[in-house]
C-alpha cells in the first residue's frame, strides 16, 4: 500500500496448546478452525498477514473469541506467536532480546485496555507516570510530563485520586493517559470503551478523534462494535476464528463484503452513513454543473440527491474534480436497495 | 488444603463394571461379617489385631534418621547457631516490654504508652470504635494483673509473626513462580495443617532449646503455611490486564513483582498476615506445654490447681488479645488509601504517626513522675479471682444445674459414650480400614479411598491402633453431637437475615479464640472428665459447622427459593428440597473443618486426661523420644487428612455437579 510500514504480519499464526510449535510444523495444509480444535488445540490466530502504515488507524473487529486481542497482543509479543514473522518499524519483534524488547516497549508502544488494567494502589498521577518511572526518568521530569497529559485527557485536578474514586470513564482516561506519556509511536488500544457505558463511550470516541487529529500516531484499534469501527477507522479488519476475513476501508466493506460473514455483518449497517461520494465516483466520466464534496456521506447529500436532476454528478476532493458519480448509484445507496 | 484431590480428573466407573455405591457396601459386608466373627469368637487373634511381633519399629528408624540428621549432618549446629540470633532478638522484644535485663536495657514500656499507641493505631485503622478496642484491651491486661504474663506472650508473638509472613511470602512467590515448588510444597502443606501441634514442639524443643526460642520457632512453623497459600493465590489473581498493562510499561521482571504483582495482591496478603497472628496467638498461648512462660503457662497451671476465677481471667485476656488482633488487622484488610486536597500540610498527613509519637513520648514521661502508669504493683490490680471462683463453684453448685451436668455425666458418658468407644475398639481392625475405606469410596473415588486403605493401615501398622481409635472416638462423637446441637441453631438462624449476622458474627469471633481457652468453660462445667474432653471439641467444633451451614443456606440463589414459593412449597418442603440439596456442598466443607477442627483439639484436651494419641503425645514432651512423636503425630495426620481429602472431593464434585462455581 504505502512505503512507510509500520507494523508488518506474514502468515503469523499463534495456536495455544500443550505442544503448538510442533503441532503447527506437522499440521496439514488448510486445516480449519474446528479441526484443530478437535486435535485440543485453540488457533487465536490463523495464518494472518496485515500491514498497518504510519500514522493510520486499523480498527480490528469481531465478536469474542475470534482472536482480534489475541492478535493485537502478538504485535507487542505480549504473546510469542507460533509461526510467522512481524515486524515492527523493520525489525522482527521475535528476534529482540528480553532487554531490547523492554526498550522498545518503553520509548515505542502504548496500549490500553479494556478493563483499564490500573494498578489500584497508585493514585491517577502516580499511574499516569508508571511507565516513565520504569525507565527511571527522575521525579521531577515524569512528574512534568505526567501532569501535561493528566491535562490533554481532561482529568485535572484529579491527580491525586485513587482509581476506585473515579468513574469508568474517568478511569478509561487514566488509561490513555498512562499509555501516552511515553510519547509512542504506536497505540495500541484493545476494546478501550466497551466496558462504559453507551452515553460516556460515544463522548469518549469524539475525545479520541479529537487526540488523534492531535497526535496522529498510528493505531491498531479493537472492537466488537461495528458502529465504533464505522466512525474511527481508516481501514477495517473483520476477524473470525483467529483468521482475518476482509481487510478494507469502511465504505469498500459494506459496498463490497468479501465473504458472507461480513456481508451479515454489514446487513444492519445505515449504508448511507459510511459511503462517501469519493468512493462512488468514476474518474472517467464528467458530469455537469456544481460538484459534490467527496468527504461527504451520502447521508450529508441525501436532500441534493432527491432534489437533483442531473444523472451525473461531478465530485470533487480538496478542490480538485476527480471524477463523477451516478445520482442512481448515490440513491439506491441511500435507499437501502442495492 | 488437599487441593491435591480437587485436581484429580473425574472418577471414572471402577473397571469390574461395578458403581462405587456397590463395591462400597461389599466392603461394609465384609466388614460386618469379620466384626461379627469376632463376637463370636471364631476370629483369629491376628486378624483382630496385628500382632506386635509385626509392627515395625518405625519410632527407632526415625530416631536414627533424625540422630543422623542431627549429629551426622550438622542440623544442631546449624539451629543451634541460628538460635543465637533468635534469642537476641527475643531478649530485645523481652526487655522493651517486660523489662528483662538484657541489651539494650531500656525496658519495660510503660503500659500507658502501648494502650496509647494501640489506640491511636485503632483508630488510624478503624475509627473511634477501633481505637477504644485497643486501647481498652490493654488496659485491661494491665489492671487485672496480667501485664508481665500478657508481655511474655507478646514478646514472642511479635518475633514470630514477622517472621512467619516474611519466609511464608518468600515460599509464597517461590512456588507461584516456580511450578514444580508449587507441586511439591502442596502435600507437605496439607500434612503440616493437620499435624498436631505436640509435634511441632518436640523438634523445637530438641533442636532450640527450652524457652522463648523453641517457643517462636514453633510459632512461627505453624503459621506459615497459609501465608503461602494466600501469597500464591493473591499472586494467581492478579488481573491478567493489569500484568500486560504493566509489561507494555516496560516493567522488568523484578519491577513487576515489585511495583504490580504484590501490590495488587494486597487483599490476600493481609488476609494471609491476619492468618499468621492469629495462628501466632493461638500457638504461641500452647507453647506453655514446653514450658514457654506467658498467659497459656498461667492459665495451664491455674486451671490444673482448679483456680476457676483466675482461670477465667486470663481466658478473657487471651480472648480480648485474639479480637483486638483480628479486628485490626481484618480493618488492615480493607483498610484503602485516601487522597489529600492539594495543599494539604506535611503534619496533616502524618497527624497519625505524629499523635502515636507524641502520646507515646508522653506517657514514658508521665511514668517517671507517676509510678502507677509505669506498671501496676501486685497488689494495686484489680484481679477478681477468688469472687469469680466462689461465683462459678456458686453457680454449678446450684441443684438445677448440679443435676443437669451429672445427668449428662452419667446417661451420655455411660449409655452413650463408652458404649460406642467399646464398640469401636471391638471391630477387627481390617473391618475398621474396609469401613473407612468403603466410606471413602462412597463419598470421595477411587483415588481417595486408596488413599484412605493406605493412610489407615499405616496406622494400625504404628503400633497405636487402640489409641488412634479412641481418638477418632473423641472426633466422631464430639462432632456428631455438634451437628445435633449445630444444625438445628443454624438452619433456625439462616431464616432470618438479621439472624444469620449475628450468629455469624458470633461464630466469626469465636474462632478467633485461641483453641486453649475453650477448656476454660469445659472444665468449668464438668471437672476433669471425659464429658468435659467431648465438651471442648463439640464447642469448638460446632463454630465452622453453624457457620458453614448459615453461609451454604443464605446462599441459595434467590430465584431458587421464589421458584419453590410459586410452586406452593411449605417452608418444610422448600427447605428439604431446594435449600438443605443447594447448600449441602458448603455444609460439607463446613463439616470437613469441624473434623480438622476436632483432630486440632482432641490433642489439646490430653491436658485433661484422655487415653489417646494426645496423651501419649504429650509424654514424649517430657523427653527427647522425637521418633515416637513423630509416628504419633503421623497418627493423627493420617486420620485427618482421610477425612480431609474425602469430604473435600464430595463436596467439589456436588458442586460441579450442581454447576455451582467450584
Amino acid at each position: 500500500m504505502t512505503t512507510d510500514t509500520v507494523i508488518s504480519c506474514k502468515n503469523v499464526w499463534k495456536i495455544f496448546g500443550a505442544d503448538p510449535a510442533g503441532y503447527l510444523a506437522n499440521m496439514p495444509e488448510g486445516h480449519s478452525f474446528d479441526a484443530i480444535r478437535a486435535d485440543g488445540y485453540i488457533a487465536g490466530v490463523k495464518d494472518v498477514s496485515i500491514e498497518v502504515s504510519r500514522g493510520e488507524m486499523l480498527v480490528i473487529m469481531g465478536l469474542s473469541g475470534s482472536g482480534k486481542s489475541t492478535l493485537v497482543r502478538c504485535f507487542s509479543r505480549l504473546h510469542d506467536i507460533t509461526g510467522g514473522t512481524i515486524e515492527v518499524e523493520g525489525q522482527d519483534i521475535m528476534s529482540l532480546s528480553e532487554k531490547e524488547l523492554i526498550e522498545l516497549r518503553r520509548n515505542k508502544m502504548g496500549m490500553v485496555f479494556q478493563s483499564f488494567g490500573l494498578l489500584p494502589h497508585r493514585t491517577v498521577l502516580d499511574n499516569v507516570a508508571f511507565p516513565l518511572e520504569m525507565r527511571g526518568q527522575d521525579k521531577h521530569t515524569r512528574r512534568a510530563r505526567a501532569l501535561e497529559v493528566v491535562k490533554l485527557v481532561g482529568l485535572e485536578g484529579r491527580e491525586d485520586y485513587f482509581p476506585r474514586e473515579l468513574s469508568g470513564g474517568q478511569q478509561q482516561r487514566v488509561g490513555i493517559a498512562r499509555s501516552l506519556a511515553i510519547e509512542p509511536d504506536i497505540w495500541f488500544l484493545d476494546e478501550p470503551f466497551s466496558a462504559l457505558d453507551p452515553l460516556i463511550r460515544r463522548e469518549m470516541q469524539d475525545e479520541f478523534l479529537r487526540l488523534q487529529d492531535m497526535l496522529g500516531k498510528t493505531i491498531v484499534f479493537i472492537t466488537h462494535d461495528f458502529d465504533e469501527a464505522l466512525r474511527l477507522a481508516d481501514r477495517i479488519a473483520i476477524m473470525k476464528d483467529g483468521a482475518v476475513e476482509q481487510c478494507d476501508t469502511p465504505d469498500q466493506i459494506v459496498l463490497n463484503p468479501a465473504t458472507e460473514y461480513v456481508r451479515k455483518f454489514t446487513e444492519d449497517i445505515d449504508k448511507a452513513r459510511v459511503v462517501h461520494a469519493s468512493v462512488l465516483a468514476n474518474k472517467d466520466v464528467t458530469g455537469t454543473g456544481d460538484p459534490v464534496d467527496g468527504k461527504a456521506s451520502v447521508q450529508d447529500l441525501a436532500r441534493l440527491l432527491v432534489q437533483d436532476t442531473r444523472e451525473i454528478i461531478p465530485v470533487e476532493a480538496n478542490g480538485k474534480l476527480i471524477g463523477a458519480m451516478k445520482r442512481n448509484d448515490a440513491l439506491e445507496v441511500l435507499l437501502g436497495t442495492s | 488444603m488437599a487441593d491435591i484431590t480437587t485436581q484429580m480428573n473425574t472418577t471414572k466407573q471402577m473397571q469390574a463394571g461395578f458403581s462405587r455405591s456397590q463395591v462400597s457396601l461389599a466392603f461394609v459386608a465384609i466388614a460386618v461379617v469379620l466384626t461379627i466373627a469376632q463376637y463370636a469368637g471364631l476370629l483369629p487373634a491376628a486378624l483382630f489385631r496385628l500382632p506386635e511381633s509385626m509392627i515395625p519399629p518405625f519410632a527407632i528408624w526415625l530416631d536414627a534418621i533424625f540422630t543422623f540428621v542431627k549429629d551426622d549432618l550438622g542440623l544442631l549446629a546449624v539451629t543451634r547457631w541460628l538460635t543465637g540470633g533468635l534469642q537476641w532478638l527475643l531478649d530485645v522484644t523481652a526487655n522493651l516490654l517486660f523489662g528483662k535485663r538484657r541489651w539494650p536495657n531500656i525496658g519495660p514500656i510503660p503500659w500507658t504508652s502501648i494502650a496509647a499507641v494501640a489506640g491511636v493505631i485503632g483508630y488510624y485503622l478503624g475509627g473511634w470504635r477501633m481505637a477504644l478496642l485497643g486501647a481498652g484491651v490493654f488496659t485491661w491486661t494491665a489492671l487485672i494483673g496480667q501485664w508481665k504474663i500478657a508481655m511474655e506472650t507478646m514478646s514472642v508473638l511479635v518475633v514470630a509473626a514477622p517472621l512467619a509472613f516474611v519466609i511464608g511470602l518468600t515460599l509464597g512467590i517461590l512456588a507461584w513462580k516456580k511450578p514444580w515448588l508449587d507441586r511439591a510444597l502442596k502435600p507437605i502443606l496439607s500434612v503440616l495443617q493437620t499435624l498436631p501441634f505436640f509435634t511441632y514442639l518436640l523438634p523445637a524443643v530438641i533442636f532450640f532449646k527450652v524457652g522463648p526460642t523453641a517457643g517462636a520457632v514453633a510459632t512461627t512453623i505453624y503459621a506459615i503455611p497459609p501465608m503461602i497459600l494466600m501469597t500464591t493465590l493473591g499472586l494467581q489473581k492478579v488481573s491478567p490486564e493489569v500484568v500486560e498493562a504493566g509489561n507494555m510499561s516496560g516493567c522488568t521482571k523484578w519491577q513487576l513483582l515489585r511495583h504490580v504483582y504484590i501490590p495488587s495482591a494486597r487483599t490476600e496478603i493481609l488476609v494471609g498476615v491476619n492468618q499468621v497472628i492469629m495462628l501466632c496467638l493461638a500457638m504461641v498461648v500452647l507453647t506453655a506445654f514446653i514450658g514457654m512462660p506467658g498467659l497459656g503457662a498461667k492459665l495451664l497451671a491455674m486451671m490444673g490447681s482448679f483456680k476457676l476465677g483466675r482461670s477465667f481471667e486470663i481466658g478473657v485476656t487471651i480472648v480480648l488479645l485474639a479480637v483486638m488482633l483480628d479486628r485490626m488487622s481484618k480493618a488492615w484488610v480493607v483498610k484503602q488509601p485516601e487522597h489529600f486536597e492539594k495543599g494539604t500540610p506535611w503534619w496533616k498527613k502524618h497527624a497519625m504517626l505524629l499523635l502515636g509519637i507524641v502520646l507515646f513520648v508522653l506517657f514514658i514521661l508521665v511514668s517517671k513522675v507517676i509510678p502507677e502508669a509505669q506498671t501496676l504493683g501486685r497488689t494495686q490490680n484489680f484481679s477478681q479471682g477468688k469472687e469469680i471462683d466462689n461465683l462459678i463453684k456458686g453457680f454449678l453448685n446450684i441443684d438445677i444445674v448440679k443435676s443437669t451436668t451429672g445427668f449428662l455425666r452419667a446417661f451420655l458418658n455411660v449409655q452413650i459414650l463408652i458404649p460406642f468407644r467399646n464398640f469401636l475398639l471391638s471391630i477387627p481392625t481390617p473391618a475398621f480400614i474396609l469401613l473407612i475405606t468403603a466410606f471413602s469410596l462412597w463419598l470421595g473415588g477411587q483415588r481417595q479411598a486408596v488413599l484412605a486403605a493406605v493412610f489407615f493401615s499405616l496406622v494400625a501398622l504404628s503400633g497405636w491402633w487402640d489409641r488412634s481409635v479412641i481418638t477418632l472416638y473423641s472426633v466422631i462423637s464430639a462432632v456428631a453431637l455438634a451437628s445435633l446441637i449445630g444444625l438445628p441453631i443454624a438452619i433456625a438462624a439462616a431464616r432470618s437475615p438479621k439472624w444469620s449476622e449475628r450468629v455469624l458474627l458470633i461464630c466469626d469471633t469465636a474462632q478467633t479464640f485461641p483453641s486453649f481457652v475453650y477448656l476454660i468453660p469445659a472444665i468449668m462445667l464438668f471437672g476433669i472428665t471425659d464429658i468435659a474432653v467431648i465438651f471442648s471439641i463439640l464447642i469448638f467444633a460446632m463454630v465452622p459447622l453453624v457457620r458453614y451451614t448459615i453461609e451454604g443456606l443464605r446462599g441459595v440463589p434467590s430465584e431458587m427459593t421464589e421458584a419453590a414459593d410459586m410452586a406452593g412449597a411449605t417452608r418444610l418442603q422448600k427447605l428439604r428440597s431446594v435449600q438443605l440439596p443447594l447448600a449441602l456442598p458448603v455444609m460439607a466443607i463446613g463439616f470437613n473443618q469441624a473434623i480438622m477442627f476436632a483432630f486440632f483439639m482432641v490433642i489439646i484436651a490430653a491436658f485433661i486426661g484422655t487415653q489417646d494419641l494426645g496423651q501419649e503425645l504429650q509424654r514424649t514432651l517430657a523427653g527427647t523420644d522425637m521418633g515416637k512423636n513423630f509416628v504419633l503425630g503421623l497418627c493423627v495426620s493420617l486420620m485427618a487428612l482421610t477425612f480431609d481429602m474425602t469430604l473435600l472431593k464430595w463436596a467439589n464434585d456436588r458442586k460441579k455437579a450442581l454447576g455451582l462455581e467450584s
